[in-house]
């Protein structure tokens, strides 16, 4: 079965983004995308949700965490 | 006395004599607060992953104080100059397991949406082709819901999304860290990711 142009660029989206598609995978995805508006707004999307998604995991250690993985030192299983 | 192989941080000695046994006592009590030391500086990543992992922020904490246990304790079988981090993680993430947190949560499979551009489409259908290219709609998709609907998901995709998409890590260590083949780290992920946005769009876009 052959895809169509905008569903191929879907399923090699989330690659895409990861940087992990071969050469030749790459230039499809990167041409598709520099002729397609449909496709490069649903990649500027992805893109920008990617990072919100790291940006939600953005917080600190608890106060008094530390000090306490501090006072752990020094256990040894030898000991 | 008995010629003992000291292994792991530092080179392996095999040494006899008391004047030199102290130096390597010496020695090694060095190496290990420098292992301490740099684990303790990943502390913030460490919690940072964990807290996306499980439910609660006491849970978290509970969590990366059992891994430093552990990794204070199994200081010997670290290998320096290898990725500490992915080390830390793993100490992490197996003792997650063992706590069966995976099944408290007591997921239900859901039924996955048929397409990557799920959440896209919806977002679009709801406001239209050019919402898609503003920040500020994706930022309205707040950070609570992503944390909620991250909690939402299945463990087992939960815990790659939140290794590769969070914590930064690649395929290769993901798959190193939770003992899994890269190949179902890949599809895990893209199943994790797919559920995420379905989560999305169910509890932000109506």
């Amino acid at each position: 079965m052959t895809l169509d142009p905008c569903e191929r660029c879907e399923e090699l989206m989330q690659e895409f983004l990861d940087r992990t598609l071969s050469d030749a995978e790459w230039r499809e995805a990167e041409t598709h995308l520099a002729e397609c508006d449909y496709c490069r707004r649903r990649y500027r999307f992805e893109e920008t949700l990617r990072r919100y998604v790291k940006l939600s995991a953005v917080e600190r250690m608890p106060p008094g965490l530390m000090s306490k993985l501090e006072e752990l030192r020094g256990l040894d299983a030898m000991a | 006395m008995q010629a003992r192989v000291i292994e792991g941080y530092g080179s392996s000695v095999t040494e006899p004599e008391p004047a030199v046994d102290a130096r390597r006592i010496a020695a090694q009590a060095l190496s290990r607060v420098r292992f301490e030391e740099e684990a303790l500086d990943l502390a913030d990543q460490v919690y940072r992953v964990a807290r996306r992992l499980v439910g609660s922020r006491e849970e978290a904490e509970d969590l990366v104080q059992e891994t430093y246990a552990r990794a204070f304790r199994s200081w010997r079988s670290y290998t320096p100059g290898t990725n500490m981090r992915a080390w830390l993680l793993r100490i992490l993430t197996n003792l997650n397991v063992d706590r069966g947190r995976r099944v408290q949560r007591t997921p239900q499979m859901q039924p996955l949406e048929e397409s990557d551009y799920y959440l896209a489409n919806k977002v679009a259908s709801a406001a239209g082709e050019d919402a898609l290219e503003q920040d500020q709609v994706v930022e309205r998709l707040s950070q609570d819901s992503i944390v909620h609907a991250l909690a939402d998901i299945q463990p087992q995709f939960r815990e790659v999304v939140v290794l590769v998409d969070i914590g930064d890590f690649s395929y290769a260590d993901a798959a190193e860290i939770l003992d899994i083949p890269m190949g179902t780290v890949m599809s895990r992920l893209h199943r994790g990711r797919r559920a995420l946005k379905q989560r999305l769009a169910e509890e932000t876009v109506a």
